[in-house]
């Protein structure tokens, strides 16, 4: 790539590559706001595109060609371990799929391979998380219900994801990995221990050196995906907290509601009105539980999501500058010698070729995941404000009903009152 | 005229030049028509603790101090007919003093469940509300509960006649000398002793030991509900407030993001109303508290009088038992039969009989004393009878009082939780489509 340069504006060349890259997923409906002078900061960019979730999803549903489910978890009990498989079904209309319904058997060590070669062979590609191996706090048992049902759905979530993505569903080693009844011998596949030792110690060293010419608009990409890790975090953190403070809440009302209940045993005239308030308190404080299992299942597993996201967004970002990097050591070789210049000339070209391909690829991808994290991020929060709301909408109705049960009592002691 | 109807009175807004009253109240008449004019007053006239204030003084040990002086208002209602306005009658009065009041009050009329003053000191305190005396909020709940203490007091049928308290009212200086001149501390010293010693009461009144037993219950479950509810409130203030880290946050945020940007800054200013909304909400909660707390109060009131009873109740049983012993001396002394152990009769046995002269002067003596004791039994009984009429009226009152007031409180609570729900609607509503925006 020696000579070339960037074009400073870059806006032309960024909307070809979104048209074409993104045709799968944003098609025909997609239609790009006009906003007069397109800004030049890639970030701004790349988030051109507005679209309901609506349009979205149904994008989806009319280009969706492969439909991949995970379920039934079963363990598996062997003389050396105990693990858990799960079922994956996949059913498609691709040709490339000799059959259209698949059905095998996986642990979660193969759905690790599986992303595992995803990323070696798109390195610039910003592949789904899996969820984590173990769950630190609160030392879940492995075997857990709760734990098994989490990772299950976030396998499932994982394996939609990439079957959704316009280039790691076509990968050779999802098919495998959907298709083949034993994935054993598939794993003895590709680059060796030692290859791969020798490539880290490679990346080690070139992290070490720096880049000479990063461009600007990568720059801010890892910015971006240190800030975004930072916030990301934080917020999860905050829902944490908010889940503990909430459940210290529910403790004490458990124990507020009876105090109600046991003062009416002493009383005539208010047995009833302290009986009232507190039933009040006591379904106020099942609509609290049902909120905060709401938050648990619906916002921490989305936070959670991207918590592991944003390290993925990281590790692409260092993936991309190492593989400049190797270019740049290469470039530079040559530069400085004259003799073997035929074939480290030829070593360049690759190299530079390998680069050009894994900046469109990771430029590409950039923008389809900001959609997406903003489309899954939005829909959690909305989720949870609605729930929120319901919740409060719920106990006002405990305690209107609790008014009007009062004053029916008052106006029947006036009618009383009057009679007498 | 009942409670109801003075209260009422006493609350509503009008109000025309008092006619001061002759201070001299030497001639019985001018005293019945002080006492005329004082209860017609009081049930027409409005009363209001109006104002708070911070003084500096020398106290009784020449030590400088800083204290909280709260000014009473009064106005008569006669105005109302003439149509005329004039500004209220006023004195400054310390917490001090409204015990003081308080303490005549209980000794002059022990047969009544007295209200209550509001809290000395901030007790049931959730961790953020200052347990500090003076703090702005606690004073300005004290001033509502000295109010409420003047109104239920000024509205008693009974109390409202009382000469001390209408001079609580509107004589600022030489009050307290008034009281302390009545004497009524000795009283009090005494029956507190006599009350705080134990005793064993063998026929006290059914009905006012039910009521005995009944004051510990209220005391017990008012209090365990008055703490559970500030643990409640404490952890519903942690939640909300947490909530303000997402605005904080979701600001942050913005700034990175360009779609998201102007849904998220707006969102998280909602999470940041959010979380300053619980300071109002518990803030209002505490009068509910206080509305408990009054009547934990009064569980304290109502088993003083109850006690109070036993006392005299108990008294009056030793009175009796006296005269019984008595009458027994008489009978042995006069029919030389001794049915019961006695010194006089050891020493008898002994040494011999004594003369008659000296029985007969004996016997005389106890003929007095037993007369006198009759005197007693009769004055005792007929004291206690009075006090358990007059006690069981009040404790009727009180009951009545107690129901309508707290179902009130129950509903106000009720009314405070609506209030919190809307808001959390609203908010939420509205943090909802700013999510939407993203």
């Amino acid at each position: 790539m020696s000579g070339h340069t960037v074009p400073a504006d870059i806006s032309g060349h960024m909307l070809d590559l979104d048209e074409d890259d993104d045709l799968e997923v944003f098609s025909k409906n997609t239609s790009l706001a006009d906003e007069g002078p397109m800004p030049n900061s890639p970030g701004s960019m790349v988030n051109q595109y507005r679209l309901e979730d609506d349009e979205e999803e149904q994008q989806d549903a009319n280009t969706k060609d492969i439909f991949v489910t995970v379920d039934n978890p079963e363990s598996q009990i062997t003389a050396l371990e105990t693990f858990i498989m799960y079922r994956v079904v996949t059913k498609t209309t691709r040709s490339e799929f000799d059959s259209s319904e698949y059905e095998v058997r996986r642990r979660y060590q193969d759905f690790l391979w599986l992303r595992s070669k995803l990323e070696e062979n798109n390195p610039t590609i910003i592949v789904h998380p899996l969820p984590e191996k173990f769950v630190m706090k609160g030392m879940v048992e492995r075997f857990n219900d709760d734990f098994i049902e989490t990772r299950r759905k976030a396998l499932h979530h994982f394996l939609n994801r990439i079957s959704e993505h316009p280039i790691l569903s076509y990968s050779q080693y999802l098919k495998v990995f959907l298709t083949a009844q034993e994935l054993a011998p598939h794993k003895k596949q590709g680059p060796s221990f030692l290859s791969r030792m020798g490539e880290t110690m490679r990346a080690v060293a070139n992290s070490v050196r720096g880049l000479r010419n990063r461009l600007d608009e990568f720059t801010v990409m890892q910015e971006y995906a240190e800030d975004f890790s930072n916030k990301i975090c934080s917020i999860d953190k905050v829902t944490q907290r908010i889940i503990k403070e909430q459940r210290e809440y529910l403790d004490e009302l458990k124990q507020y509601s009876p105090t109600y209940f046991q003062w009416a045993e002493s009383e005539e005239e208010l047995a009833e009105p302290l009986r009232g308030v507190g039933s009040c308190v006591e379904r106020c404080s099942k609509e609290t539980e049902e909120q905060v299992q709401h938050l648990s299942e619906v916002l921490v597993p989305a936070l959670h999501e991207y918590v592991l996201c944003a390290d993925t967004l990281k590790a692409v970002m260092r993936r991309r500058d190492n593989i400049q990097a190797e270019f740049e050591v290469k470039n530079e070789a040559l530069a400085s010698r004259r003799n073997e210049e035929e074939m480290l000339q030829e070593e360049v070209d690759d190299l530079a070729d390998r680069m050009e391909e894994a900046n469109n690829a990771l430029r590409g991808d950039w923008s389809r995941w900001k959609n997406i994290m903003r489309t899954d991020l939005k829909s959690a929060f909305v989720s949870t404000a609605e729930r929120n709301k319901e919740y409060y909408e719920k106990c006002l109705a405990v305690w209107e009903s609790f008014l009007v049960s009062q004053r029916g009592e008052s106006i029947e002691q006036r009618d009383e009152e009057h009679a007498s | 005229m009942s409670a109801e109807d003075g209260k009422e009175s006493v609350a509503s807004h009008d109000g025309s030049d008092r006619t001061e009253p002759d201070e001299s109240l030497n001639s019985p008449v001018k005293q019945l028509q002080v006492l005329e004019e004082v209860s017609n007053l009081l049930r027409r006239m409005e009363i209001c603790v109006a104002e708070v204030e911070r003084r500096s003084g020398k106290n009784a040990v020449s030590m400088q101090e800083t204290f909280t002086v709260y000014l009473i208002e009064t106005r008569s209602m006669d105005a109302v007919a003439e149509g005329r306005n004039p500004p209220p009658d006023s004195l400054w009065r310390r917490y001090s003093e409204f015990e003081l009041l308080r303490n005549y009050l209980i000794v002059l009329y022990p047969y009544i469940v007295m209200p209550p003053l509001p809290e000395k000191r901030a007790e049931f305190v959730w961790h953020k509300l200052s347990a500090d005396n003076m703090d702005p909020d606690f004073v300005e709940r004290r001033r509502v509960g000295l109010e409420n203490f003047l109104l239920r007091v000024a509205s008693h049928p009974v109390l409202s006649n009382d000469k001390i308290l209408y001079h609580f009212l509107t004589k600022e200086h030489g009050w307290k000398e008034m009281v302390y001149e009545t004497e009524f501390q000795a009283k009090a010293d005494s029956r507190l002793r006599a009350l705080n010693a134990t005793f064993r009461v063998r026929s006290p009144n059914k009905h006012l030991m039910e009521m005995k037993h009944y004051s510990d219950e209220l005391q017990s479950h008012t209090s365990q509900l008055l703490r559970s509810r500030t643990r409640v409130a404490d952890r519903l203030y942690a939640v909300y407030k947490v909530h303000g880290n997402y605005g904080r946050v979701f600001s942050e945020w913005s700034a990175i993001e360009k779609e998201m940007g102007d849904g998220l800054q707006s969102a998280g200013h909602h999470m940041d109303a959010y979380a300053a909304s619980i300071d109002d909400i518990l803030e209002e909660e505490e009068h509910y508290a206080d509305q408990l707390k009054e009547y934990l109060f009064y569980a304290e009131a109502l088993r003083a009088v109850c006690r109070k009873h036993e006392l005299s109740q108990f008294e009056l049983e030793v009175t009796s038992q006296d005269l019984v012993s008595k009458k027994q001396q008489r009978e042995e002394l006069a029919t030389g039969i001794v049915r019961t152990f006695s010194f006089k009769g050891m020493t008898n046995k002994i040494f011999g009989q004594e003369a008659p002269e000296q029985r007969e002067a004996r016997l005389n003596l106890l003929e007095e004393l037993i007369a006198e004791g009759e005197e007693a039994v009769k004055d005792k009984t007929a004291e206690c009878e009075e006090y358990v009429e007059r006690a069981w009226a009040d404790v009727l009152h009180f009951k009545e009082q107690k129901d309508k007031d707290l179902q009130e409180a129950l509903i106000n609570y009720a009314h405070m939780q609506i209030s919190m729900c809307k808001k959390g609607i609203q908010i939420w509503s509205n943090a909802r489509d700013c999510f939407l925006k993203m």
